[in-house]
């Protein structure tokens, strides 16, 4: 227990910290529109007043954490799955873009990393651009692809998935060419000793050693995934998924609803890693390599 | 379906020319040329597939007329280079790394505010922050200090979670040294932690050169002025004309390796020392 409390305490501190520096923010921001419209009416208001003004207005600079708390409550428990003011509607369009996007980067990935690993004239010729391309901001051409993929007839679910996997491949290419020459000289020696052929030495030796920097790469690339599928859904005009919520909030002024869309997209990031830290931790422990 | 098959043939050729050259002698030259001439024949590939296929410009605009329009609207391109990069992008680079880095030199003298933020810090850096965006156009308003602001906000938790871990990064042995120097906190802190953090820091500023131009062009997509990369992306987009697109994603390119490059360079300056840096 004092082992958990080490652990979590300080963490635990700084998150109420964190909660109770957004009640005072919330306050300061949201004040000056309390006092305008109470000095509209000819009213003046009393701290406790102002402070009660500031929680609970309707579209407030910066709403409370138990707004947004309530919305979330509202457009989740509330609201039928298939009703377009669903949260949970919004948040599975956006998840099974970056499901999608995720698997197909996930397996060009590792594709091009077996390709670089084993042909020297691709390492040369692909690996500097592989590194190059993680400087541009590939974001920007999101609006592109699914607007020219969009006239082409594709829409839906597969511009955006494309998308999340140009976001997610890179982190996986580079981890699995790490992975995939992390055996050192003297296993590779052995295999050979063993007269073990290229593809029993990728079976048996490569591709588990590689297992470690694989999920690294992973827990980076969902993430990169989910921003992916947001993002992709900006340019088609708020039509459906988280992103969408965050535009349609936007253009409204609607900032309770940005916020619930945004906390929404956070526990769908963290849930996303901490789902593929369990696989690690349970094959990597399959493996034997965890004790 | 000339164009195709001169295409494919000149594809081939390199094909031949770089396995040659990755097998043969290494040389400085041959690191250099192998993924030039691998970039030439993807560029070559794709003009002569664009043409010989005859591809509306309106879907996929072939190289050449790219650069065209990059030649000639360098005005337009060069004002949204300011707007988006130098105003946004940089400042709010400067202002977040340096918020992040004073931060983790604080962080990093109390145990209890590690252990706290750190995995705050963890897990914030792998949250969609991209989606604060509309919040902070909203709180301030569309020019370029919304666009700082996102970027602020973005860089932040990378660039504090790698100076904390770097900060921690000394050996022992070498701690033991400072202490039998008896070496003050802020004469340790210069001498020691700062340079031992300085492989992590860099690390650090490097993913953030990224993140930074990333977030500035995404904020355009909430709302700008009549300027911008992000704003050009997106409107010329709704015009379909996507060669100015495609000029604007080369200027975000080149921007965005120039930036990564600069950070790299300094980096080589200062960590002279470290493995890595020695051939």
């Amino acid at each position: 227990m004092t082992e958990f409390w080490h652990r979590a305490g300080p963490v635990l501190t700084m998150i109420l910290l964190l909660v109770a520096l957004w009640y005072a923010a919330a306050v300061a921001l949201n004040a000056a529109w309390a006092k305008d419209k109470a000095a509209r009416a000819n009213m003046s208001l009393s701290f406790s007043e102002l402070v009660a003004d500031t929680m609970s207005q309707e579209k407030p600079l910066l709403p409370a954490p138990h707004q947004v708390v309530k919305e979330i409550y509202n457009t989740t428990v509330l609201k039928k799955i298939t009703s377009k003011r669903s949260l949970i509607w919004h948040g599975w369009i956006t998840l099974s873009a970056t499901l999608l996007g995720f698997a197909f980067g996930t397996a060009l990935g590792i594709l091009l990393a077996i390709g670089i690993v084993y042909s020297r004239a691709m390492d040369m010729s692909v690996m500097p651009w592989v590194i190059t391309s993680q400087t541009i901001p590939i974001l920007a051409v999101a609006p592109m692809i699914i607007v020219v993929l969009n006239a082409v007839g594709v829409s839906g679910l597969l511009p955006k998935a494309i998308i999340s996997m140009y976001l997610s491949f890179f982190p996986i290419v580079v981890g699995m060419v790490k992975g995939l020459r992390a055996p050192d000289q003297m296993q590779l020696d052995q295999m050979r000793t063993w007269n073990a052929g290229g593809a029993t030495t990728f079976w048996k030796l490569r591709l588990p050693r590689s297992m470690p920097y694989l999920f690294a790469s992973l827990k980076i690339g969902i993430a990169a995934s989910l921003v992916g599928a947001i993002v992709g859904e900006l340019p088609t005009g708020a039509v459906a998924g988280l992103g969408a919520r965050l535009l349609a909030g936007s253009y409204y002024g609607q900032t309770i609803q940005i916020w619930s869309a945004l906390i929404c997209a956070a526990v769908l990031a963290a849930g996303l890693v901490a789902l593929i830290g369990l696989i690690e931790r349970i094959t990597l422990r399959k493996m034997g390599m965890l004790q | 379906m000339k164009w195709v098959l001169l295409a494919f043939l000149f594809w081939l050729v390199m094909c031949a020319v770089n396995v040659r050259l990755a097998n043969g002698v290494q040389t400085r030259l041959t690191r250099v040329l192998v993924p030039t001439l691998f970039g030439v024949t993807l560029l070559i590939l794709w003009e002569g597939l664009v043409r010989g296929l005859s591809i509306s410009p309106i879907l996929l605009p072939p190289p050449s007329s790219i650069a065209l329009r990059f030649a000639t609207s360098l005005p337009i391109l060069w004002g949204d280079f300011v707007q988006t990069f130098i105003k946004g992008a940089i400042s709010g680079y400067i202002i977040g790394c340096g918020a992040a880095f004073l931060t983790a030199i604080a962080v990093d003298r109390s145990d209890f505010l590690k252990r706290g933020l750190l995995p705050i810090g963890n897990f914030v850096a792998a949250l969609p922050i991209i989606g604060m965006a509309p919040i902070l156009v909203m709180w301030f308003g569309f020019d370029w200090q919304s666009k700082a602001a996102v970027v602020v906000i973005m860089v932040f938790f990378p660039m504090l979670v790698n100076t904390v871990t770097g900060l921690g990064a000394q050996d022992v042995i070498q701690r033991d040294l400072m202490n039998t120097y008896g070496a003050s906190y802020w004469q340790r802190l210069m001498k020691l932690s700062l340079p031992a953090a300085m492989p992590f820091i860099f690390n650090g500023l490097k993913i953030c050169t990224t993140l930074a131009l990333i977030g500035a062009i995404v904020a355009e997509f909430f709302g700008s002025p009549i300027r911008g990369m992000g704003f050009r992306i997106s409107t010329e987009v709704g015009r379909l004309s996507l060669d100015m697109v495609w000029a604007e994603i080369t200027v975000a390119a080149l921007a965005g390796t120039a930036f990564y490059g600069t950070v790299a360079l300094i980096e080589k300056a200062v960590t002279f020392w470290h493995p890595s840096q020695r051939n």
